[in-house]
């Protein structure tokens, strides 16, 4: 099978190549670039004014399966993803029972193969059940291929058990995820401690319950010389810290299209899809937080994606799951969100490169040359779309950005040169 | 006057004064030896509460019966969870039997919002979490207007656990709306952060304000907050926030003592204190009827007989 692309731009930040040019995908492989390529019989494409990127890659989604299959299996979180121009993901653990074994490592990937929509990557858990005080069989996960571990959404509590973790995980070349969040600070809390939560009538947590674990952390990686990875990064001085340490090349750190959009103000409404944990902040936070991802401080764009059942976000604000669902939306509400402060490249490194290389994902991210795998997506960076309008691929429809009009519309997903996306739909 | 009534915030300098009018001529209903008006007559009045509080409850229950409305009362302790049926399945069935309006006291900040979005039924919200008790700061406003007509300039303390405190986040607001200098007085763990922005001044000590103020509104103080070592003891909070028998005496002659209630006596106010004729708590119990039958008259019958907009509300 053979499809040309034709008149796309080329947005390749492994190789730094922004272009308009033809691409040939020709069986599972990127087969030629350039006018001249031996395009006889194939399926050709016009991708004027679309970006043909490598796929996106999320190192930050929950698929709830096993365990509440009710709000997402692996095969519509996969579908989700393809919607949202993804090839590549990294399942979260806490699901039920916990991927803290390799049997439900096992489980996973089979489900994930068997839905063939998205390459998989499961991350384990960094100790048993996700309770912060024995380290799982790191080991054993490790071999089956896990690259990541995380106990989201619960923080490792205890300094010596992240020490030990960083230090032992070390043999296994992996990187450890942390949801930043200190427990005392952030008890029982409700949003954002400030102005807002003061008016509500909220529990606040403060911006300071995330940044003093990344403090902590960055000397405990430090001084283990293991590799950290903070996900869903809130406050401006996670940030600072983090900008601080990027030299040291084992700290690495994503944030939320949420968490790049909304602040602490937009809870007036009470809006349980708005209830997402880290909180949003302050507009100071989120300013913050676009900068540091246009220049690169922040690597990565995770979706944190998190469907809940209707019941479980149809009820009292402070009752309401946090979470929102984000992969069918990463693109739009990323580039909406940064809007000129952030090039193409820029946003495709973020969204794609930067993702594939701290999940270690060779066949991710780029580059886009003769021989690669064909893990691609087209998209239209003006095209403008309003979510809700049209149903999600996902099982849940808890999104944050419900009625927001976007710009930046996923038109095409390829994994391994098959189309899991045509324009704009699955091919399921 | 809207169809809801869920914060202070929504009210317009207008709307407060129309409602604390007509209290006026329902207060008056309540001296009679027939103390009722046929103004809601027909009308379903739901009380919906998911806390205990049996004077907000009764008050709303006296309010809507002096207006001849029919009244339900649905309580039930603790969350609508624990009890296995959703506050939206609640609301649905309510809505399903009529309710014209639903009184609601919850647990959360911001369930009457939640509420909002699946009945018809007009909302008032009676008290949600720590957020506001919009009826509260409406009575507390008329008690201190029966005293001083002129809102403008008047310096009222609010002193106690501002932080947990949805009496003192309504409060602060009707009266800085309103024009008066408010004050907030407390340990600074029990301020809430940027409590300024509210339009209140803040003070971590109550002697030195005591000499200037017109009006000094003590909030319950709970125990409970003692364990999250917001203040080290009862003692200590008494000794220095408490409004004893000796501290009264700081203020001018003139000046009003004023509660929510249920008071701590022994806490926050001396018995003596409670006693004293310049305290008004009976009285804001009175005229919590006279306000509440306000805004239930106000909200349905406003609704029916397109009375003149009262502002952006």
């Amino acid at each position: 099978m053979k499809v040309l692309f034709r008149g796309a731009r080329v947005i390749d930040p492994a190789t730094g190549r922004d272009e308009t040019t033809d691409v040939l995908v020709e069986d599972e492989t990127v087969a030629g670039l350039g006018p001249d390529t031996d395009a006889k019989g194939a399926d050709v494409v016009d991708a004027d004014g679309l970006v043909l990127a490598p796929g996106f890659v999320d190192l930050h989604s929950h698929l709830r399966e096993p365990g509440r299959e009710d709000a997402e299996t692996i095969e519509t979180g996969s579908r989700a993803a393809a919607i949202g121009g993804y090839t590549a993901l990294c399942a979260m653990p806490n699901t039920d029972p916990v991927a803290d074994n390799a049997a439900v490592i096992m489980e996973v990937r089979n489900l994930a193969d068997k839905a063939g929509l998205v390459d998989v990557s499961p991350a384990g858990a960094i100790t048993k059940g996700l309770e912060g005080e024995t380290i799982a069989e790191l080991g054993e996960m490790a071999e089956l291929g896990v690259r990541l571990f995380t106990d989201d959404h619960n923080c490792v509590r205890s300094a010596l058990v992240m020490r030990t973790a960083l230090e032992y995980a070390k043999a296994f070349d992996v990187v450890l995820s942390q949801h930043a969040q200190e427990e005392t600070l952030s008890e029982g809390w409700q949003m954002h401690e400030g102005y807002y939560s003061s008016l509500l009538g909220l529990k606040g947590t403060p911006g300071e319950a995330e940044s003093i674990i990344v403090a902590r952390d960055l000397q405990l990686a430090a001084l283990t010389g293991g590799r950290i990875h903070f996900t869903h990064v809130s406050a401006a001085a996670s940030t600072r810290l983090i900008g601080a340490a990027r030299d040291d090349g084992r700290v690495s750190a994503d944030v939320t299209p949420h968490h790049l959009t909304f602040v602490d103000e937009d809870l007036q409404s009470y809006d349980t899809n708005l209830r997402f944990n880290p909180p949003p902040r302050g507009a100071d936070d989120r300013d913050a937080l676009r900068m540091a991802l246009a220049d690169g401080t922040i690597d990565a764009v995770a979706t944190d994606h998190a469907p809940h059942a209707v019941e479980d976000k149809e009820v009292e604000y402070d009752q309401a799951r946090p979470g929102t669902t984000g992969l069918e939306t990463a693109l739009g509400a990323t580039a909406t969100a940064l809007g000129d402060s952030i090039d193409l490249l820029g946003l495709v490194r973020a969204l794609s490169t930067n993702p594939a290389r701290i999940l270690g994902l060779a066949d991710h991210g780029g580059p886009i040359e003769p021989g690669r795998p064909a893990n691609l997506v087209l998209f239209d960076p003006a095209g403008t779309w309003t979510v809700g309008e049209r149903p999600f691929a996902s099982k849940s429809r808890n999104s944050a950005f419900l009625g927001r009009t976007l710009t930046g519309r996923v038109v095409h997903t390829l994994l391994r040169g098959r189309f899991t996306v045509r324009d704009g739909e699955g091919t399921w | 006057m809207k169809n809801h009534l869920l914060s202070i915030s929504q009210l317009s300098v207008e709307d407060v004064t129309r409602i604390l009018d007509t209290a006026d001529s329902f207060r008056e209903v309540g001296t009679r030896v027939i103390k009722k008006v046929p103004a809601l007559r027909g009308r379903t009045v739901v009380n919906l509460f998911f806390e205990n509080s049996t004077r907000t409850r009764i008050s709303f229950e006296l309010a809507a019966k002096r207006l001849s409305a029919d009244v339900i009362n649905f309580t039930t302790s603790g969350s609508s969870v624990s009890k296995g049926e959703s506050l939206k399945d609640t609301a649905l069935t309510l809505e399903a039997m009529g309710a014209d309006a639903i009184v609601i006291r919850h647990g959360s900040s911001g369930a009457p919002y939640t509420l909002t979005k699946w009945v018809n039924a007009s909302v008032l919200n009676a008290g949600d979490g720590t957020h506001e008790h919009p009826t509260q700061a409406l009575l507390d406003l008329y008690t201190i207007r029966e005293h001083f007509p002129n809102f403008e300039g008047l310096r009222v303390a609010i002193v106690g656990d501002i932080m947990h405190s949805r009496v003192a986040r309504s409060g602060t607001q009707a009266l800085a709306k309103m024009g008066a200098q408010v004050t907030l007085v407390a340990p600074p763990t029990l301020i809430p952060p940027e409590a300024q922005a509210w339009g209140a001044e803040v003070s971590y000590e109550l002697d030195p304000v005591l000499p200037k103020l017109d009006v000094c509104y003590m909030l319950r103080v709970q125990k409970e907050r003692q364990r999250t070592q917001l203040f080290p003891s009862v003692r200590e909070y008494s000794r220095r926030w408490g409004l004893t028998r000796q501290r009264v005496e700081q203020l001018p002659e003139h000046a009003l003592v004023m509660h929510p209630g249920p008071m701590n006596r022994g806490v926050e106010i001396d018995s003596d204190v409670a006693d004293l004729p310049r305290a008004l708590i009976t009285d804001q119990v009175t005229n919590g009827i006279a306000v509440r039958m306000a805004l239930l008259y106000l909200i349905l019958g406003g609704n029916a007989d397109a009375e003149p907009d009262g502002g952006d509300a």
